[in-house]
């Protein structure tokens, strides 16, 4: 008989559920048995959670670095990472690579690049990706110009059963742009695009996806326009889901005021009509994932005039304290949350991971939601401390995580 | 003599009260009152200029003052060393064309060099907005912001305040137009800020191409026909269209923006009969602004702007030093 271990005690945070109960879970190896209001059996290892919350561990849908300490102080056991690499994953060898990256404590699903180096024109080998380990494809930080480009990509990864991760902004219209038109970039004589770039760029590809009848994933959604296509298309039936990260949802183009870099993200920060916008489409089920769009950079990167820094935030380590926000604000139940940070990116991907059903991997954090803290760009377990939430205080911290059935 | 308006300096401040700020890095940091004492120490530079043929003040005898430039500039770097040697100090120039910039040292290693070297003012020039703030952020003497990207060029604005204010007797109240590509000026900027600080009602004309977006949050009025814009205005200042941006990107053809935006007489009479004419230069002549107007002897302000440059710089210079050269009331 396998040695099974139970989580007694436990605030459980089931995605699946309508409100958290008190309840038990039963483990097997490196899966789920069962979990809820349960009967444990005698010879079970027992582990009292002593009333903390328990979730599944998250699952993130779209870093830029496997960056391991961040990731386990986050609470983050899984996560897809962008084959925006300095060699783009776009070859066999380099997806089996980054497989192996994290085991055993830690997964990373790689994204299979869609064109070949990124450049948006041939065809990477996806199916030999895909083989090799590849949950999904994706076309990186940027828009596939190429419209027929794009409509092979869809129709091609479709017929694989992968869903095409896909960033949203025109780059017509982006161009050198590094801010989001309004006052803040005109104050600052900042090159600015405007918010329409990300919807003419959804447009598009809800097309695309129309036609092919391809399942397609914008990573980053955060403009009022972007959701309004995507919640449009989701009630024709369509398969398109959208994420976004806690950054979008917190902060506005004011938040890059005296030229703060570490708020220079891709897409850019938007105005606070398009964050009401966020909080509003998170609360009304339009949002799918919540990702940490993990991008540690350091000083070489971001210690430098706006415009030459690179985009993006170090935001592992942040995503699930700030998403709780969203919770206690009311706009999310805490299983709705889970939903978003667990079990609908690992849908995406294709893994059974991020719920508590039988059979799903024993991924599981402890979460004392309560506890607050205050983020310190200084002192971070990523690999670079690029917040822009530096010196916000925040409630929620990850207590303990169980990978695969092994307390870390 | 001052108008009693929002720009006048609150009384009772003293010293370096007047002026509490250890960089001048962007109009948008300043109050209207610490803009006006700006322009009055400028007052005195004039008088200084003009009085002698023999202009040295040696009061920043001593002291070295680099003007640190990483994009080219011929008259803003020649006004400041100009302004510096008439004070008496030490001028360097350092062009990034000669520097180690080009090798791939970053921003902020230049920067420290400066300041290793014990610079005692750093005059800086970048083409990328926030550069200056940067490099300011990380050394130890005052940094002067001599244009960064399409941010800021703060003494620009000053100096074309001063200019108005000369000529106009005071800037509150007046119209002011500023024609041109506002989308990527930072002179537009400056102005807007400066002169809108200062009162005036400050109107921009611009093709919709290079307008700014949401521009009239900057209290200001946008115009995109050029006409309209310029009904009734006491001061027009032109912007410089730079060379890249004719060739079908943001405007078809020079000739088209010439008889569209182009500053000619006709144009000029939709403005009030006294109407200054202001250009930051260098101009392109038959481009932004016709000849005639730019030389025009009662109306063009344009080598007075240039006059007033050196003495704004002059008093730039001076105030920002006065806390390390240890003048009373500054220390």
């Amino acid at each position: 008989m396998t040695h099974s271990l139970a989580i007694t005690n436990a605030l459980l945070a089931d995605p699946d559920g309508q409100a958290v109960t008190s309840g038990s879970i039963l483990i097997e190896g490196d899966s789920i048995i069962a979990a809820g209001d349960i009967a444990i059996p005698l010879d079970a290892e027992k582990v009292d959670a002593k009333g903390m919350l328990v979730a599944p561990g998250l699952v993130d849908l779209g870093v830029f670095r496997t960056d391991k300490p961040a990731f386990k102080f986050g609470g983050i056991t899984r996560a897809a990472l962008m084959p925006d690499q300095s060699s783009p994953l776009d070859d066999v060898g380099l997806i089996r690579h980054a497989t192996r990256a994290g085991k055993p404590d830690f997964w990373v699903h790689p994204l299979a690049a869609a064109t070949r180096g990124l450049h948006g024109a041939e065809l990477a080998e996806i199916g030999m990706m895909q083989a090799a380990g590849a949950r999904a494809v994706s076309t990186g930080r940027h828009w596939i110009a190429d419209s027929g480009v794009m409509l092979r990509v869809l129709s091609y990864a479709s017929a694989l059963g992968l869903t095409v991760i896909a960033h949203a902004e025109d780059g017509g219209l982006t161009g050198k742009a590094v801010a989001t038109a309004g006052e803040t970039a005109t104050r600052l004589g900042l090159a600015a695009a405007p918010a329409c770039a990300e919807a003419m760029a959804i447009a598009r590809d809800i097309m695309l996806a129309r036609e092919t009848g391809a399942a397609i994933h914008f990573r980053l959604v955060t403009t009022a326009a972007g959701f309004a296509l995507i919640r449009a298309a989701k009630a024709e039936g369509l398969r398109v889901t959208c994420g976004i990260s806690p950054a979008y949802l917190f902060l506005s183009d004011i938040a890059v005021t005296d030229f703060r870099t570490f708020a220079h993200l891709a897409p850019p920060l938007r105005s606070e009509d398009d964050r009401q916008a966020a909080i509003k489409a998170v609360a009304d089920g339009t949002v799918d994932v919540i990702t940490s769009s993990h991008d540690p950079r350091g000083p070489e990167d971001k210690r430098l005039p706006f415009a030459d820094a690179s985009p993006g935030m170090a935001g592992a380590e942040t995503l699930l304290t700030l998403s709780l926000n969203l919770v206690r604000n009311g706009h999310l139940t805490m299983n709705a949350l889970m939903t978003l940070l667990c079990a609908n990116p690992a849908k995406i991907l294709g893994v059974k991971a991020g719920r508590f059903a039988p059979g799903y991997a024993a991924d599981i954090i402890f979460i004392d939601s309560e506890t607050p803290w205050i983020v310190d760009s200084a002192r971070m377990e990523a690999a670079a401390g690029n917040t822009p939430f530096d010196k916000v205080p925040v409630q929620g911290r990850v207590r303990r995580i169980m990978k695969g059935g092994q307390f870390l | 003599m001052p108008q009693q308006t929002r720009e006048t300096i609150p009384t009772g401040l003293i010293g370096r009260e007047q002026f509490p700020h250890r960089h001048l890095l962007a109009i948008s940091a300043l109050m209207p009152w610490e803009i006006s004492f700006l322009l009055d120490e400028a007052e005195h530079w004039v008088s200084v200029n003009r009085a002698h043929s023999r202009k040295h003040d040696d009061r920043l005898g001593g002291l070295t003052q680099i003007n640190a430039f990483f994009e080219n500039s011929t008259r803003t770097l020649l006004s400041f060393e100009i302004a510096g040697k008439r004070l008496g100090a030490d001028v360097v120039n350092m062009h990034a064309a000669q520097s180690s910039v080009k090798k791939g040292e970053t921003l902020i290693d230049t920067a420290m060099t400066l300041n290793a070297m014990r610079a005692d003012v750093i005059v800086i020039r970048h083409g990328s907005s926030g550069a200056v703030r940067l490099i300011a952020e990380k050394v130890d003497c005052p940094v002067l912001n001599a244009g960064d990207g399409w941010h800021e060029h703060p003494t620009q604005g000053l100096l074309d305040a001063l200019t108005i204010r000369r000529r106009k007797g005071g800037i509150s109240g007046l119209v002011v137009a500023i024609c041109g590509d506002v989308l990527h000026s930072r002179v537009a900027r400056s102005n807007i800020l400066c002169l809108g600080a200062l009162g005036a009602q400050v109107r921009v004309i611009a093709p919709p191409t290079l307008m700014p977006a949401a521009i009239d949050q900057m209290s200001v009025t946008p115009y995109t026909d050029m006409n309209a814009g310029l009904d009734g205005a006491d001061v027009v200042m032109m912007l410089r269209l730079q060379n890249e941006r004719m060739d079908g990107a943001f405007i078809p053809s020079p000739r088209e923006y010439h008889m569209l935006y182009g500053l000619t007489p006709e144009r000029l009479a939709k403005a009030k009969p006294d109407a200054l004419v202001m250009h930051p230069g260098p101009m392109n002549r038959g481009v932004e602004i016709s000849s005639i107007v730019a030389d025009h002897p009662e109306r063009s302000a344009i080598t007075e702007q240039v006059e007033m440059g050196v003495a704004v710089r002059m008093a730039c210079l001076d105030v920002l030093t006065r806390r390390a050269r240890g003048v009373e009331g500054w220390a």
